[in-house]
């Protein structure tokens, strides 16, 4: 079995507007100093087998995100591997 | 003959209903298709509705655009069938790829339901052929994640090519980026509006009439395509 995980976030020029809900809502926990929030989604997808990393790109590419306002990367769960 | 208008349904879709009356109460039959089918059973034009369709546990529209009758849409949306892709409908449109850009969470994060008036600004879609140029339109606009983005390119393309089918006026609801509310492809016969025309049909439970003028647009522009095929 193994565990590829995929994180989306929005691209930088795309406003992320519940990152910065979260950002306004920082200084009521007197943090001051955090000077941008995006908030992205992370994926976990486990295989039977092997896992094939340019099936996973294509999956994330054509599902997962989507490329019009969102920067996807990918990478293999060592640890589950293992 | 009657015109055959198509209104998909999806699961989780909430307007299919609606679009069906206004079809009805343009004049034409509505066939109601589901999304899991992928024949059209040949009809003249396709409506996606509004509502909350269950690509919405991913991103607005995403997995919709997978369903079986998405792709024989694509298809003929491709070799020029009038398709309205309306709120949930427009988000679908933009997933496959017919419509540039995308439909993000609204920039106050608040869910917007209110009437909104609109600016029509391209009548040469087979959807807004009866409208005036500057016409200006009140539909409800219901939406959470309706702001339209874009890179500044695909917003100058559209401007240049006069794609931007309708603008909000008097407010914008949801910070669509340069108050777009309706754009259209390359061909004009594939439009996505966020607000509602549907519910704008009759006097009773819309705020006007005012989106009666897209259902009749159709059955004109179709009118005028069968009037231009020698019988």
């Amino acid at each position: 079995m193994a565990r590829v995980v995929v994180d989306v976030m929005l691209k930088p020029e795309i406003l992320d507007p519940q990152g910065q809900a979260v950002a306004n809502a920082l200084p009521r926990l007197d943090v001051t100093d955090v000077t941008s929030v995006r908030i992205g989604r992370r994926i976990e997808l486990e295989f039977s087998g092997d896992a094939d990393l340019d099936r996973v790109r294509e999956i994330a590419d054509k599902l997962l995100a989507n490329p019009v306002i969102e920067d996807f990367t990918i990478h293999a769960d060592e640890q589950v591997k293992a | 003959m009657t015109m055959r208008i198509g209104v998909v349904t999806f699961p989780g879709s909430l307007d299919d209903g609606d679009a069906a009356r206004a079809v009805r109460l343009a004049g034409a039959e509505a066939v109601r298709l589901w999304h899991a089918d992928p024949d059209l059973h040949g009809v003249d034009a396709v409506v996606l509705p509004g509502g909350f369709s269950y690509g919405d546990y991913l991103r607005c529209g995403a997995i919709a655009r997978f369903s079986p009758a998405m792709e024989s849409i694509i298809d003929a949306a491709n070799g020029g069938l009038p398709v309205l892709g309306i709120c949930n409908g427009f988000q679908i449109l933009c997933e496959a790829h017919l419509l540039p850009g995308a439909l993000t969470r609204n920039q106050h994060l608040h869910f917007r339901n209110r009437d909104q008036w609109l600016k029509v600004e391209s009548t040469s879609t087979a959807w807004t052929g009866t409208f005036t140029d500057g016409q200006e339109i009140l539909i409800p606009v219901k939406n959470g994640e309706g702001c339209y983005v874009a890179d500044q390119r695909t917003l100058d393309a559209l401007e240049a090519e006069g794609r931007v089918v309708a603008r909000y006026i008097r407010g914008n609801p949801n910070g669509s980026q340069r108050d777009i509310a309706a754009i259209t492809n390359e061909r004009g016969n594939v439009v996505g509006i966020m607000p509602h025309p549907e519910h704008a049909v009759e006097a009773l439970t819309g705020p006007s009439l005012d989106g009666l003028g897209l259902f009749a647009s159709v059955l004109a522009h179709l009118a005028g395509k069968s009037a231009a095929v020698p019988a």
